[in-house]
């Protein structure tokens, strides 16, 4: 087809003299302005060329006229940031956990350190500020299954709970309902004196019958009285805080099936004055010992 | 073939060849990209509703997890490839005056194998399988014949550009050859897999750490600069003049543009990778390129919002074409925020927040949705040989809803991303940081939820123009459709 050059009759710019299905296309020229800005950035891609790492050769790289590295930059900051805590670090890793508190200074550093460690470490299960969530326990309060101490904190943290680590917290909740201990009818009526120990006594439960089956399987750990204890992270019944449910209906659950929570050795994963400093916050939370 | 043109007498005693276009292949890929539509724009919605309300996680099929690649796929591949495969076989045929080549078999083919493959990834998704790479999550054999399928659209479109009675070859159809080229390149680079047995759907990448990153967002960038860039630039160079009823606006333009985006884009991909263990190298070409391809990526919109100088006036009375232009407004911002946020300093703040997906969408939403909506409002009349529209209402509905649905979701997205980049790198005198992660996750709920009603109003928009088609297409009673005739259509289907 030939070429029929046209003035477009509203602007007058000369279209191309093609046409695709009645499309025409006008012979503007570029933008100035948009060839100015492609310009500058064309500018700004060499100069930042000539600056910075950028193209490879078959065994190197041009490295850049200001030497920029950012691996070199981020250890740099890393360096900058552990020597300004050097001097509370050392001093923390040195000191007793239970001295600590005694020095402003250092005690207000360490649950600055310990709330963001474990705002990022502990409160996906423990939740904000340690306060709990189902089969996870509170930590703000002062019911305590292995202790509530600064060392027995620092101690749970640092080896954790059925963490198998060879210094771990550990113990067995026997499976009286699976493995045919006590039968169904026998787990009912310990679970009546459990909640009698609770202080939520339920009418018509035949006490006597069920303290003795209480005394023969269960007063060992938990002892007669239902206080606990804390070598074997037992919890006490009239505290009334229950990691599985509180209520007859879970009694029964956890006596037939137990189950046991975990908790992570965290001395894999954080340095010791790290986790005093945790340790430390926690205990501040309001159940410390 | 022989069958495709006829001689034609005109009244004035002069003879033209006339070309039987197939339209009946565009028609079915029109009638796809609707469903698909739908389909993707409920997947997304339910997504970001999960994301505000956890609860809603179905296990196993309809976890996030799972969910969330079948909304691309249905997005990116149903909705847009389908959209694509519609206009470029309608331009093709139309921009060369030559029927489709390898006939209506081939071409029906391709339709019912690439909307096999569609389905099949997404239902493979919730099923648990994927190669876990992004926009390429299918299983190897799903690759293979997509690879196939692919080979086949491109021959049957190559061959009709050979075939043209055209001396050149139109602007829209340069767009359409590097997208398809490229997105054969890519699919077949990014998918390179070992499979572990030739009897299961399992198989582990050629590549491995930075280099199988550096694979991936080479994959992923590039799907977005040629799939949904250079793709619809091609409909819009050919619907844009067509609905205006102007010429383009600087032939000079196209050729600078065209040529400098297809260079610079492959280079790019990179930038999805600063601070990580990618060389600083990399990252500096990443970003370098990146910010010099600002400019012709601006060029595109130069050539559509230009093209409507003397036209302005139809926006007021075509809400197709005003869906056609405020989509190259759309394609102006996010292309400006794209090299913006490649430059690494902006991209510490920006990396991996919702600003990211807020970008993202501000191109799928605001430029590939709505010059899709525009294309679709002129072919739909155009194909069906109907004066225009069912509902010129509706279809202004759909508009107002597309863009307060794509606003919702943009400025929440920009509020809910630079709060988390802020908050992640918020810390205190001693260097502690102020926020832990679930914080960031919590201050989100609000800004999750807009996004999540901002979907309900994209699917809204999205059925009213399914049903504005079903009647278009079904009505038989052509004076209700002439009332619409001032949409664009009409121009078209006089012919």
């Amino acid at each position: 087809m030939a070429l029929k050059i046209e003035k477009d009759a509203l602007t007058g710019v000369e279209s191309t003299g093609h046409s695709w299905d009645g499309i025409q296309e006008l012979n503007n020229p570029l933008p100035n302005w948009w060839l100015l800005i492609w310009g500058f950035c064309i500018l700004t891609a060499l100069i930042q060329f000539v600056l910075y790492p950028s193209f490879p050769s078959i065994s190197t790289y041009w490295h850049g006229t200001s030497n920029y590295s950012s691996r070199v930059d981020v250890i740099k900051a890393v360096d900058d940031i552990q020597a300004s805590h050097a001097q509370y670090v050392t001093k923390i890793a040195a000191m007793p956990i239970t001295e600590i508190p005694k020095n402003k200074e250092l005690y207000d550093y360490a649950l600055l350190s310990g709330k963001v460690t474990f705002a990022n470490n502990c409160q996906p299960c423990h939740g904000v500020a340690g306060s709990g969530r189902p089969g996870f326990p509170v930590l703000a309060s002062d019911a305590w299954l292995w202790g509530g101490t600064l060392d027995a904190l620092q101690q749970t943290i640092t080896y954790g709970i059925r963490s198998g680590h060879p210094q771990a917290r550990d113990s067995q909740m026997p499976r009286f309902g699976v493995d045919g201990i006590l039968t169904a009818a026998q787990i009912s009526t310990v679970a009546e004196y459990v909640q009698f120990l609770e202080g939520k006594p339920r009418p018509g439960a035949n006490l006597a019958a069920a303290k003795q089956l209480f005394m023969d399987n269960c007063s060992a750990c938990h002892s007669p009285e239902g206080n606990g204890n804390r070598d074997v992270g037992a919890p006490r019944y009239h505290d009334r805080v229950f990691l599985y449910g509180a209520d007859y209906d879970s009694v029964v659950r956890q006596v037939t099936n137990p189950r046991m929570g975990v908790m992570p050795a965290w001395t894999y994963r954080l340095d010791t004055p790290t986790i005093k400093s945790v340790a430390l916050y926690v205990h501040s939370l309001g159940g410390g010992e | 073939m022989a069958s495709s043109a006829a001689t034609a007498m005109l009244d004035d005693g002069s003879v033209v060849n006339k070309v039987f276009y197939n339209e009946a292949i565009v028609r079915k890929f029109v009638i796809a990209a609707i469903i698909w539509a739908i389909i993707a724009f409920c997947l997304g919605t339910y997504l970001a509703s999960e994301l505000a309300f956890p609860q809603l996680n179905i296990a196993p099929y309809f976890n996030f997890g799972r969910l969330r690649p079948a909304h691309p796929t249905a997005a990116v591949f149903g909705f847009g490839g389908n959209v694509l495969f519609a206009t470029s076989f309608y331009i093709v045929q139309r921009t060369s005056r030559a029927r489709l080549f390898g006939g209506r078999a081939w071409a029906d083919f391709v339709f019912w194998a690439y909307q096999l493959q569609v389905a099949n990834m997404c239902i493979s998704y919730l099923l648990g399988f994927s190669k876990s790479q992004e926009y390429a999550e299918g299983e190897w054999h799903l690759d293979l014949w997509l690879a196939v399928i692919w080979l086949s659209y491109m021959t049957i479109f190559i061959g009709t550009l050979t075939r043209r009675k055209e001396p050149h070859i139109y602007v829209a159809n340069w767009f359409f050859i590097a997208y398809m080229s490229m997105i054969l390149i890519l699919h077949v680079g990014r998918n390179l897999c070992i499979p572990i047995s030739p009897f299961r759907a399992k198989s582990y990448s050629l590549f491995s750490g930075v280099q199988d990153a550096m694979i991936q967002w080479w994959y992923g960038h590039n799907v977005v600069g040629f799939f949904l860039t250079a793709g619809f630039l091609g409909i819009m160079y050919y619907f844009i003049p067509k609905a205006a009823g102007r010429p383009v606006y600087s032939y000079r333009l196209s050729i600078v543009h065209f040529w400098s985006l297809t260079f610079l884009y492959v280079w790019v991909g990179a930038h999805h990778l600063h601070w990580t263990a990618l060389p600083d190298w990399t990252q500096t070409l990443g970003m370098a390129f990146s910010i010099m391809l600002w400019m012709p990526s601006w060029g595109g919109m130069i050539n559509g919002i230009m093209t409507l100088s003397g036209a302005w006036d139809k926006l007021r009375t075509d809400p197709g074409l005003r869906f056609s232009v405020t989509a190259v407004a759309f394609y102006g911002m996010s292309t400006f925020e794209g090299p913006l946020m490649a430059v690494r300093d902006v991209n510490a703040l920006s990396h991996y927040t919702d600003w990211t997906v807020g970008h993202v969408h501000s191109g799928a939403l605001g430029w590939v949705m709505l010059v899709s909506f525009g294309a679709l409002y002129y072919l739909i009349p155009a194909l069906w040989r109907k004066p225009g529209m069912y509902s010129t209402k509706l279809m202004e509905w759909h508009y107002w809803l597309a863009m307060t649905g794509i606003m919702f979701y943009i400025f929440a997205m920009w509020i809910a991303g630079i709060t988390q980049g802020l908050m992640w790198r918020a810390y205190d005198s001693h260097g502690f940081l102020q926020y832990s992660f679930v914080e960031s996750v919590a201050a989100m709920h609000p800004y999750y939820v807009v996004r999540a009603i901002g979907g309900g109003l994209i699917v809204t928009g999205a059925l009213m123009m399914a049903y504005n088609a079903f009647r278009t297409i079904t009505t038989s009673d052509e004076s209700i459709l002439w009332a619409g005739r001032r949409t664009a259509g009409a121009l078209a289907a006089g012919e």
